[in-house]
């Protein structure tokens, strides 16, 4: 591989996987801010409310570094990926172009006043501003996802007489079927993640006997919304997304599964729980097979044919199918454990034991970053298996960089977006440790009632 | 409508977005300029960042948005001077980044190190991306050295000479850079001025004024040199007598800050100064918007890096409901945080 191609592209993986750390929970958390000052409007309790100020600050500082992370992404279409800009930005500028001017003037305007405005804006004022910024971050969601879904299966274009690609109907942009299921499942991660965060949080508290009242609000909401997320995020919205990938992208579907020879007709094709590919041989190594289940959740039928990877010519297969494999495994893996837990937390909640069932309490605190880690492996599944294609059957990765900035540039700038981001991520942490140490009970000092270090200028 | 008139009037709208970036992205920016200058204590600097609180972030989304509406009219461009313009855009990201983590962070933690060191982050930050700004701004006017892809890629330095194989920086573009930072100063400064009182208004004041003294030289050192480097220019001119309206623009509202008293007043000066300084750019290199460096033919116009027609006639569907509650926002944003800002007031 040329090596200013390669460094291209782990220049854009690195900034979209860091990016996408910060969105998948302000989107989540978007709904769940919503869902408590909803509670604190219909019961009164003022537990509810201060919760929801309290996950209202975490919010903010995760929405700031999603936003300063997120500006490089819309530059890189250019900087680092122009060929593909040229040929493409015709279509996916639309999207790109919509989320600026729809939701992010929606969000900004109303974070300001969700954060800063709930005495100006009063008890509805403020579930309002909270109402629009979750609608803010969930349409600009939806037109990432468009535009990601136009990547794996272009919809409503024509090439023009150099190739170039066209809008053709925008309506096809919008309404692409690989859209539908594909936001449902990234969203409802992005509630997974809040919702896990939420209730690690709340057992941190119960753990250590400070905060109860907080802490029982932030699992109660955390371990029901993550209960209802994992679920929904198994069936339908992860099995829909299944579906379009052996639909529109079988080779991809065949290299996730670690699926190499075709099945003969009328013997199902098992699924390997577990495995470690071996491409240059052409086979599974030490695989875990449940038989036909490959065969049945792809076409409903237990003895279905599902084309192998050797039966694809290899200049469309992708070019990294450990990789692929084992992320979609992560995933699929992750997801089933987060069942399990939040179904047994669930239970104990109903019960009316979870608050003061250490061990349980131990594991909701300690599962936070794993959906971060199913997140992150999700977003993998879906980009490594578009490879080789940039635009799934049009344009190659290999076609698509800037040609023009060479390996030693782009590695200057990879350099120094690690560097800034290993700033970032220490800040951010000691900010979030921060705001998690000093708990709910009360505001956070605004900076206008902290304590002046200088006496005011006069006047 | 037509091809030519659908191109030309998405060329007026995102020229619009982009000024309006300016103009308002740039009263925060020179703040941060505003509270290295002249913001000698903690007190101050603190006043500086909170007339700008609410706003700033909002303001940054006319980049995104813009950007977003240059990218879907006109990909060409943007993928082209995206390439090229590849460090300097990377740098711009960095001190974007600085200077938001800077003002997110001063504010938690009450510390004689904490809050100065994220001060000076903040101020240096807003200082070179007026800088950086300004010298993007001349590479367009001075044009790059486009090959037959529409592709180029410039080093951030060469000779310093505005020839045919330029740098991002020469001594043209450095100069358009300091106009940029004396102009976002002044309009910084009218800003502060207006949000404030006291002795930091006064100061402001007379910041503005000098700054503003400043930016009329460098103004007309920058008009002679990009008259006699870029031919474009004065053809436009020259061809279309009324184009004049732009830099007489430009010259309304620098008199303004000049010769006017009220805060508003002056600030809406320095707005229309930044209007039309940008328009006059505009229109003196329409119908180009990246210039060649090397062989006119080459550069880049509307016409050779405009999207199809279907896609510039749809997006107007969804642009004009969509800026006009952008619009809606941005005043509503500005009308609940009018008048001056104080410390120890509660929210």
């Amino acid at each position: 591989m040329d090596s200013a191609l390669a460094l291209h592209r782990f220049h854009f993986a690195f900034t979209v996987t860091y990016h996408y750390l910060f969105p998948q929970l302000t989107m989540g958390l978007a709904l769940l801010i919503v869902i408590l000052k909803g509670l604190h409007l219909r019961t009164g309790d003022p537990h509810y409310n201060e919760s929801a100020r309290f996950w209202a600050r975490i919010f903010a500082i995760n929405f700031a570094m999603g936003v300063v992370t997120g500006i490089p992404m819309e530059f890189q279409f250019g900087t680092n990926w122009s060929r593909f800009s040229k040929a493409a930005g015709g279509v996916i500028g639309q999207t790109l172009a919509m989320e600026g001017v729809y939701s992010f003037f929606l969000e900004s305007t109303f974070l300001g006043l969700f954060i800063y405005g709930e005495k100006i804006l009063g008890r509805t004022g403020h579930f309002a501003a909270a109402c629009c910024v979750f609608v803010g971050s969930w349409m600009s969601g939806f037109f990432i996802i468009a535009t990601d879904a136009w990547m794996q299966h272009p919809v409503g274009y024509k090439l023009g007489p150099q190739g170039e690609i066209i809008l053709d109907s925008w309506a096809a942009l919008i309404f692409n079927p690989w859209t539908f299921w594909q936001y449902l499942h990234n969203m409802i991660g992005s509630v997974v993640t809040a919702a896990f965060v939420m209730s690690s949080i709340g057992a941190f508290y119960l753990l250590q006997r400070k905060h109860e009242q907080h802490g029982r609000v932030f699992v109660r909401l955390g371990v029901l919304a993550g209960l209802v997320a994992c679920v929904l995020m198994l069936f339908p919205t992860g099995d829909g997304q299944g579906q379009n990938v052996a639909r529109y992208q079988p080779a991809t579907l065949a290299a996730m599964e670690g699926h190499f020879e075709t099945n003969p007709a009328g013997q199902g094709a098992g699924v390997a729980l577990m495995g470690q590919p071996d491409v240059e041989k052409g086979k599974l190594d030490n695989p875990l097979i449940i038989p036909e289940a490959l065969s049945f959740i792809t076409y409903k039928r237990w003895n279905a044919q599902v084309k192998g990877l050797k039966d694809f010519p290899p200049d469309q297969r992708p070019d990294n199918i450990p990789l692929l494999f084992y992320s979609f495994h992560i995933m699929v893996g992750l997801g089933t454990l987060f069942i399990a837990a939040m179904g047994w937390a669930t239970l104990s909640l109903l019960r009316g034991r979870l608050y003061t069932s250490r061990p349980l309490l131990w594991m909701l605190f300690l599962l936070a970053p794993f959906p971060y880690i199913a997140n992150t492996a999700g977003w993998m599944t879906a980009e490594i298996g578009r490879q080789p294609w940039l635009i799934y059957g049009l344009m190659r990765t290999s076609e698509g960089a800037s040609m023009r900035v060479s390996a030693g540039n782009t590695l200057f700038t990879l350099l120094g977006f690690m560097g800034m981001y290993t700033l970032l991520s220490v800040l951010f942490l000691f900010m979030i440790w921060r705001e998690v140490d000093h708990g709910p009970g009360s505001a956070t000092p605004t900076p206008d009632t902290l304590p002046q270090p200088v006496p005011a200028v006069g006047d | 409508m037509d091809t030519n008139t659908l191109q030309i009037l998405w060329f007026c709208l995102v020229a619009v977005m982009l000024t309006f970036y300016v103009i308002l992205d740039g009263f925060d920016i020179g703040a941060g300029i505003v509270s290295l200058l002249i913001g000698r204590d903690q007190t101050r600097r603190a006043l500086v960042l909170k007339s700008i609180g609410p706003f700033w972030d909002g303001n940054e989304v006319w980049l995104l948005a813009g950007g977003g509406c240059l990218y879907s009219a006109f990909p060409t461009l943007y993928a082209s001077s995206f390439q090229g313009f590849y460090l300097p855009l990377m740098m711009v990201l960095w001190l974007l980044m600085l200077r938001g983590i800077s003002i997110e962070l001063r504010n938690h933690i009450v510390s004689d190190l904490w809050r100065p060191l994220w001060d000076k982050v903040f101020g240096v930050a807003s200082a070179l991306l007026a800088i950086f700004y300004g010298a993007a701004l001349g590479n367009v006017v001075r044009g790059v050295p486009l090959d037959s892809q529409a592709e180029f890629f410039l080093p951030l330095w060469t000779n310093w000479q505005p020839g045919a194989d330029p740098g991002i920086l020469d001594w043209y573009t450095v100069l358009v850079g300091l106009l940029a930072f004396a102009t976002l100063t002044m309009h910084g400064a009218l800003w502060v001025k207006l949000k404030t009182e006291g002795a930091l208004a006064n100061d402001s004041r007379t910041l503005a004024r000098l700054a503003a003294a400043v930016a009329l030289l460098l103004t007309g050192a920058v008009t002679v040199a990009s008259f006699s480097l870029q031919p474009q220019i004065v053809r436009s001119f020259t061809t279309q007598p009324a184009g004049l309206i732009f830099p007489a623009l430009a010259v309304v509202g620098l008199g303004i800050v000049f010769l006017k008293q009220g805060d508003v007043t002056q600030f809406l000066g320095s707005c229309v100064f930044i209007l039309g300084m940008m328009t006059s750019a505009a229109f003196g290199l329409f119908p180009y918007v990246l210039p060649s460096s090397t062989q006119p033919s080459l550069g880049l116009t509307i016409q050779n890096t405009a999207a199809a027609n279907y896609g510039l006639g749809v997006g107007l569907w969804w642009w004009t409901p969509g800026m006009l509650l952008a619009g809606a926002y941005t005043w509503f944003l500005y009308r609940r945080f009018a008048g001056k800002v104080q410390l120890d007031s509660t929210h």
